[in-house]
């Protein structure tokens, strides 16, 4: 491989040659021309390494200026050298610098040798930056061309020692914390085992910015590394072999880890993705490289060594994941950076690139060619990860003019060995480089957002170097109309309870409806706590829910209502989970927006303030481990802790079922025969609405996979890589069981279907959420081998540009897989990738979704955010240029918390969309689709009526008025067509007017129709509504933008057409199209319910309220009852108003229930009473004798009524009153009492019952006699009076 | 006559509106004054005086709500058998002495007890007196409700003495409030049809088979001040916070989590500091919103 490369050099072996053989489709390639026999496999990661080890010095810090000898700068180098090296190790590198210069910055410390030497001036510096600094950490890979140290020196430099972990002032330390966080977090995105610690993935981020504090603080103090004792690097075992002398320097107290024996895969370990792996030996061509290391290393099988990489990796992968070391990657602040009268250097002018000082510039332009070659043939694991490299390269801040030209570099260029020289060692041959690739590869950048292509077109380097791929990106830009915007996030949080499903009938008990009724709450009551406190530190959502939660699902257990919840699960996570996530990462989005509106330029005048309020943010790399962004969290944890197989049996039944359900959707392609002109503009309308539902589909059928992938590995998820006995035991095991979802299947189907662009997104979500062992199952091997199959095969462009960006989608996707820690390091170059696909051989020719163009920009953002970290590297180099900070900056904005403006600024239209979301939520789902089905429909139908009439109608009137004019002399035909193509323009403007009119004469009929006849009015009304309103939209939007091209288009060939038969000119009036306009359709809603009833006909229901009628008797009463003072006395008139009221209160039924009704009759019986036995104190009014008057109101108000308590009048206490009260009050009473009879209100037997109980008690004789005169006195009706009076005797 | 009354009260309740969401503060200041007040009608004009600003039902909601927690803290102090027993012998000793007295009601205000919850413990002695058992709920409820039924005229006399002038308790306060509940959410409904607003009511969903069940659903939601409705639920008390936390709890985040956002109208105000849910889908308001935004009949939608 070094040799191939060596050659193409040396210009031994022809580049065209290469080329074709990285294109051919076998692994080896025969031509006399080209005498090696090695597979494009074993190549490719070599050339990557290579790269990664040529821009590792100027990539990753700044000056390695006192470096004296090549290796010492190469070790260096080396140490960072692969950086991107997911799969290195960074803590490790991290600690390596910090640590290094804990000692090193005395040079009299350590006995002189080389390394002391080296480190003297600059350790500080080269060690900080070395750890951090580097943009891509990857150790070495198995074979580095470069470096030549031996690999204890290496080693020892990249050491922490046990002296960092004591010294560092506070400051430092805090910022040396951090930067070991980052790393720790994240330098291997793939490293990191847990998935849990996605946040403390930075490596990149970490590294850049920090080279500025390399640069610029050489003599800080080392920053502080965790210190784990179970690392073997930290803490190797002593006495362990070392391989090399260098290894025993005085200086270190702790023996270098021993690289032979033990660790002989300490090399590979840091290769750049996995690829060093998979590599034999290194080859004989540097025999010198490494010696030990190799010799060391090539002992091992290839087994073994990726069986101890496996542990280091995990390892490392723990100890990046614990707590300790996932500080979220938080990166020094600039500004410290620039303090003023920074030590020992002076930030030295961040050197210009400059096309001229470029040097070999052939051999770039090869190396160049060579690389592109293998990122459009797919050749590499993740062509972002590579396009980001370059970015980098294109933005690093490199080695100082002045410094490049020493030593390190200038040896380097003069080195006699190609390989050894040092093609990307200073700034102007990377950028060089990376503009090259640019070009090369403009097709892949052209496809990125507006912003970063502004970014990039604005970036100086790209003007300065090449002036072409400026304009053509600026263009590109132009040409760029996505919009980048995410949906607004839908308002309503809550599934909507369905009578259908949801109601008693869908239990086995009323004890399981009830319960569920709770648990559904108690859902939503975790929900909301976890979005008020989850961000607040130091909570923990098992041990502030742990416990309520596991309750609440072993309720669910006794209840048996798994199913239920699963399914409110499912479709709350869908419900919430589904669009862009805007929860957490709604800080990067402004600074997007504001890049994209100012641009590099007037961004940098935003510098100084910005310097105040910056922030470092880190850059996450394009390969992120997979995450649970947002919500999801909550659903992720809560199934975490809830940890019940019930439940999660029942969500995998549901997932899966719903997924293959998703994976079948049919999504329609355009038109079979698609009229004339409907290509134009964004693509016919159809195409818009199917590519919508696409997207939708799309990013439910994701997330459901990857929930669906989560709980069907969680019991499997081990922090690391399990041994390998275990592993074997494992897969044995596993191996029996059948999978939840037979991955293979689908994606096979889904390729003879060529439905992939569905398919692979969601099966990648899925498979991202492995466990270790389970890419080593036969069952997902298989599955990971069919997705590298189809991404080798999916190379960019070859299917036209009609589904570039559904290629696109898929390659990054596949990409990001491939980088993620689960994915086994050596699959992607292995050469025996058996899985040969029949269906990638011979694809059906039908049409499938694959040839859609579904794919979007914002489809493609939103499914793979990390493709705006690219947006990130521009902006952090453009605020780095020119505050020449290394680092990222972010602005904090000290608003942020009013970042989503107060509710009431919601424009009404928002509100109005937001009303007919709401409306759907509690409606059947069946309403909703049928509204936007028929929506859709009678848009459409409605763009061709118009394209077929008023189109038609308007290019004859054109053509009539054209042949008229043209029999007139001394026309200019160019200026006629000029002129009749304006008419008609503006005459097509009420083509929007005519589909207005069509739409809402044609939906409310077509849903009306469609609509259960039981639908209630008003649902009724509103649905027509709205499917007016969609309808018109739709075609009013696709004729507003595209009716002018249309008629263009049918002119022009009208007027072709016209042209050639000239002589011809038969009149026709011109017809006038009308442009009237109906009145809209006036909607007649009705309310809900009739009134009440029972009332009297005419009754208004304008009555006193119950309520109140029965206060103000309350105090009547009360006061009657007393105490009560002198002045509490009322009027007859006021008791008569009263009763009026209460009358009328009565009278109306519509408020009036049972209940109270009965009480107030009740109240104004006893109010009688108290009048009658006097209690109610009443002033006597001048006017003579009102009362019997007043109790003539009774009278009536109870003969209207239906069953007062009268027997009230006739009870113990109330003529227990009477006896005591004065004759007048008696003779009332009797009066009452004889009205009441007479009316038939009361029984005489009633009354007679009652008066017996007289007998019963002890009267005073006297006082019976007085009642009896009374009641004789006042001529009691005849046909009562006998028994009144026998009772009455009988008292005497 | 009859309209410009009710415009005049219209006009009164329009200037109502602006004073029935107390702040807390003001909110703690009336539980202060109300701490000291016994449940009569004397206190309520205390009480109205001190505060005129305020409706009177407003504070008769609050004063009840209130004395309501009142009552509850002191329930163990007073529910003691040998506490009851004392107060009934206090009782029946001060009957033979001087039986015309308001006995129970003084009694009340001394230990600062209900008078009707006070009448309804000395019936329950008077009862377990005379039949040496547990009387039953309903019965004790009847002689409340009915104070003949019980066989001692003055015992009746004293109970309805008490049932009468308590305003917080009491089989006619009882009904006052179921009244003015209904009242409140018939006023709902019948401002909803006025609106033109279609719903479906409370007897509509549960015949549906809904589990929970708000006054009103909406069967095209509304927006009030820029905030989705989609439900509303009528509560003629005033809304503080104890009450408030317990609506939530156990009605308002139901109909959340199964209708989406709603409205909720404390009729006698709420305390103003409690209408803080609204992004999360819960709208306070002290009366029947006049800024209602409908679908498709809001402010003329731009139609392209």
């Amino acid at each position: 491989m070094a040799a191939l490369l060596e050659s193409l050099l040396h210009s031994k072996v022809e580049l065209g040659e290469a080329v074709l053989w990285l294109r051919g489709g076998r692994h080896v390639y025969e031509s006399q021309n080209f005498p090696f026999k090695f597979s494009k496999e074993e190549f490719v990661p070599f050339l990557l390494n290579f790269l990664r080890d040529q821009s590792s010095q100027t990539l990753t810090h700044g000056p390695t200026t006192p470096a004296k000898t090549p290796s010492t700068s190469r070790s260096v180098r080396t140490q960072d050298f692969s950086r991107r090296g997911n799969k290195s190790t960074p803590v490790q590198t991290s600690r390596s610098g910090s640590r290094v210069q804990l000692f090193s910055p005395a040079p009299s410390v350590s006995p002189v040798n080389e390394r002391s030497e080296q480190e003297t001036p600059f350790t500080g510096s080269h060690c900080l930056s070395g750890v951090s600094a580097l943009s891509s950490p990857s150790f070495s890979s198995v074979w580095s061309p470069a470096p030549r140290s031996t690999p204890s020196e290496r080693r020892s430099a990249q050491r922490p020692s046990l002296g960092d972990f004591m010294t560092s002032p506070p400051e430092t330390q805090h910022r040396g914390r951090r930067r070991s966080g980052v790393f720790g977090g994240g330098a291997p995105g793939r490293q990191t085992g847990s998935r849990g610690a996605e946040e403390g993935v930075r490596w990149d981020g970490g590294g850049r910015r920090n080279r500025g504090v390399g640069r610029t603080e050489p003599v800080s103090p080392p920053a502080p590394v965790q210190l784990n004792f179970n690392n073997l690097e930290d803490f190797p075992p002593v006495g362990a072999a070392q391989s090399s002398p260098v290894a025993t320097k005085p200086s270190r107290r702790i023996n270098p880890t021993p690289v032979s024996a033990e660790r002989p895969n300490s090399k590979p370990k840091s290769c750049f993705t996995s690829t060093p792996l998979s590599l034999p030996a290194s080859p004989p061509a540097i025999p010198e490289s490494d010696g030990a290391k190799l010799t060391a290393g090539s002992p091992h099988s290839l087994q073994e060594e990726r069986e101890l990489l496996r542990r280091e990796r995990s390892k490392l992968a723990q100890q990046a994941s614990s707590p300790l070391k996932t500080t979220p990657a938080i990166c020094t602040p600039t500004k410290t950076v620039h303090r003023q009268g920074s030590k020992v250097t002076p930030d030295p002018q961040s050197p210009c690139p400059d096309p001229s000082k470029v040097t070999q510039k052939s051999e770039l332009d090869l190396l160049a060619e060579l690389y592109c070659t293998c990122i459009s043939e797919n050749l590499v694991p993740c062509v972002f990860l590579e396009l980001f490299f370059v970015l980098q390269l294109l933005t690093s801040h490199g080695v100082s003019v002045s410094e490049s030209g020493e030593e390190g570099i200038s040896l380097c260029e003069d080195s006699p060995d190609v390989l050894e020289k040092a093609y990307l060692g200073n700034v102007h041959n990377c950028v060089y480089f990376s503009v090259r690739v640019l070009e090369n590869q403009f097709e892949l950048v052209s496809h990125l957002d507006k912003c970063t292509l502004r970014l990039l077109s604005e970036n100086e380097r790209v003007g300065t170097f090449s002036s072409s791929l400026k304009e053509r990106l600026a263009q590109a830009q132009d040409n760029c109309t996505s919009k980048a915007l995410p949906s607004p996030p839908l308002f309503v949080h809550s599934v909507p309870f369905q009578p259908a499903t949801d109601n008693r009938s869908n239990f086995s008990s009323d004890r399981a409806f009830h319960t569920f009724k709770k648990q559904r709450d108690v859902f939503y009551g975790f929900l909301r706590e976890w979005e008020d406190s989850h961000k607040e530190p130091g909570w923990d959502f098992e041990a502030a829910l742990g416990s309520r939660v596991r309750m609440m699902v072993s309720q669910l257990t006794a209840a048996g209502s798994h199913s239920h919840f699963a399914r409110l699960f499912q479709k709350q996570l869908i419900q919430m989970c589904k669009g862009p996530c805007v929860l957490g990462s709604s800080s990067d989005a402004p600074d997007a927006d504001l890049l994209g509106m100012l641009g590099a330029d007037s961004l940098g005048r935003l510098k100084r303030l910005q310097q105040r309020l910056v922030q470092p943010q880190g850059l996450i790399g394009p390969c992120p481990p997979p995450s649970f962004p947002g919500h999801q969290e909550f659903f992720k944890c809560f199934l975490q802790t809830a940890s019940c197989c019930q439940l999660n049996q029942h969500l995998k039944d549901g997932l899966c079922q719903q997924l293959l359900k998703l994976d079948e959707v049919s999504i329609l392609g355009p038109d079979a025969s698609p009229a004339r002109g409907e290509e134009t503009g964004d693509g016919d309308m159809e195409q818009q609405d199917e590519k919508q539902r696409f997207s939708s589909v799309l990013l439910t059928a994701r997330l459901l996979a990857k929930f669906l992938g989560f709980i069907s590995f969680l019991p499997y998820q081990t922090s690391e890589l399990p041994s390998r006995d275990i592993q074997d035991t494992a897969i044995t095991l596993r191996s029996k069981s059948s999978p939840v979802l037979d991955v293979c299947a689908v994606l096979r189907s889904s390729l003879h279907r060529r439905r992939t662009i569905l398919t692979v997104p969601w099966i990648v979500e899925f498979l991202s959420m492995l466990d270790y062992i389970g890419p080593l199952l036969p069952f997902y091997r298989t599955a990971l081998c069919l997705l590298l199959q189809i991404y080798k095969r999916m190379v960019l462009g070859r299917g036209g540009e009609l589904c570039y960006m559904n290629q696109l989608l898929m390659v990054a996707v596949l990409g990001w897989l491939f980088q993620i820690p689960i994915f086994p390091e050596d699959l992607f170059f292995s050469t025996d990738l058996k899985e040969d696909v029949k269906e990638l051989e011979n694809i059906p020719s039908s049409q499938g979704l694959d040839t859609l163009p579904l794919v979007d920009q914002q489809l493609l953002y939103t499914c793979c955010p990390y493709l705006g970290e690219f947006r990130k590297l521009l902006a952090a180099f453009v605020a780095g240029s020119t505050s020449k900070s290394g680092g990222l900056i972010r602005k904090i904005t000290p608003t942020s918390a009013e970042l989503r403006g107060p509710s009431t600024t919601r424009s009404q239209q928002k509100l109005q969309v937001d009303l007919e979301q709401a409306f759907f939520h509690n409606q059947p789902p069946s309403l909703r689709r049928t509204v936007e089905f028929v929506a859709e429909r009678v848009g459409s139908n409605c763009v061709k009526h118009i394209k077929a009439t008023l189109v038609l109608e308007l290019v004859k009137g054109g053509e009539k008025t054209l042949r008229d004019s043209l029999g007139l002399e001394g026309v200019n035909t160019a200026k006629l067509n000029d002129s009749i193509c304006a008419q008609l323009c503006d005459a097509g403007m009420q083509a929007l007017e005519t589909a207005t009119r069509f739409c809402s004469e044609n939906a409310p009929g077509a849903v009306r129709v469609l609509l259960p006849l039981e639908t209630s009015p008003s649902v009724l009304t509103t649905a027509e509504s709205i499917t007016t309103r969609l309808a018109t939209e739709k075609a009013c939007s696709w004729l507003s933008s595209n009716i002018t091209t249309l008629l263009k288009r049918e002119w022009k060939s009208a007027f072709d057409r016209v042209m050639k038969t000239v002589p011809s000119s038969i009149s026709l009036d011109a017809e006038e199209v009308e442009g009237s306009s109906r009145s809209q359709q006036v909607q007649k809603s009705t309310s809900g319910l009739s009134a009440g009833s029972s009332c009297v006909s005419d009754c208004t229901h304008k009555v006193p309220l119950g309520s109140q009628v029965m206060i103000e008797i309350k105090e009547v009463l009360s006061v009657a009852v007393g105490p009560r003072s002198d002045e509490e006395v009322y009027t007859v008139h006021q008791i008569e108003s009263l009763l009026d009221r209460v009358g009328q209160t009565l009278g109306c039924k519509k408020l009036l229930s049972p209940v109270v009704e009965q009480m107030l009759l009740r109240c104004t019986v006893q109010l009688a009473c108290k009048l009658v036995s006097g209690e109610l104190p009443l002033v006597s009014s001048a006017e003579g004798n009102k009362r019997p008057a007043l109790l003539e109101k009774f009278l009536v108000l109870w003969s209207q009524s239906p069953s007062p308590p009268l027997h009230l009048l006739l009870s113990e206490p109330t003529l227990t009153a009477i006896l005591s009260a004065t004759d007048s009050e008696r003779t009332d009473y009797l009066f009452l009492i004889r009205q009441l009879i007479e009316r038939g209100l009361l029984g005489e037997e009633e009354v007679g019952t009652n008066w017996q109980k007289l007998s019963a008690l002890s009267w005073p004789a006297e006082s019976a006699e007085k009642f009896q005169q009374l009641s004789l006195g006042t001529q009691f009706p005849l046909p009562s009076l006998p028994n009144h009076r026998d009772i009455l005797q009988v008292s005497q | 006559m009859m309209d410009s009354v009710s415009g005049t009260s219209a006009a009164v309740a329009d200037k109502r509106v602006n004073q029935m969401q107390i702040c807390r503060a003001e909110y703690r200041a009336i539980g202060r004054f109300v701490e000291q007040l016994r449940p009569t009608r004397q206190s309520m004009k205390t009480l109205q005086t001190q505060f005129p600003h305020l409706p009177p039902s407003t504070l008769l909601s609050i004063f009840s709500q209130e004395y309501q927690k009142r009552m509850k803290r002191s329930m163990p102090r007073h529910h003691a058998p040998d506490v009851i027993k004392a107060y009934y012998q206090r009782y029946r000793s001060e009957a033979k002495t001087r039986p015309s007295a308001p006995l129970l009601l003084e009694l009340a205000h001394q230990v600062d007890l209900s008078p009707a919850l006070l009448a309804r413990l000395m019936v329950e002695c008077f009862l377990e007196e005379r039949q040496a058992s547990v009387a039953s709920r309903h019965v004790l409820n009847n002689m409340l409700r009915e104070p003949y039924l019980i066989p001692d005229l003055l015992l009746a006399k004293h109970v309805e003495q008490c049932t009468v002038n308590d305003c917080c308790y009491g089989p006619l306060v009882d009904c006052i409030k179921h009244a003015i509940g209904l009242e409140h959410e018939d006023l709902l409904r019948d401002k909803l049809r006025e609106t033109n607003l279609s719903f479906l009511d409370e007897n509509q969903l549960r015949a549906k088979g809904y589990d929970k069940t708000p006054d009103i659903i909406l069967e095209v939601p509304i927006a009030v001040d820029g905030h989705i409705v989609h439900w509303i639920e009528s509560k003629a008390s005033f809304g503080d916070d104890h009450s408030h936390h317990t609506y939530l709890n156990e009605q308002f985040w139901s109909y959340c989590n199964r209708f989406g956002p709603g409205l909720v109208i404390y009729w006698y105000g709420f305390v103003s500091e409690l209408d803080c849910q609204r992004e999360r889908g819960i709208l306070l308001r002290d009366g029947f919103p006049s800024d209602i935004v409908s679908l498709c009949q809001g402010p003329a939608r731009s139609r392209v």
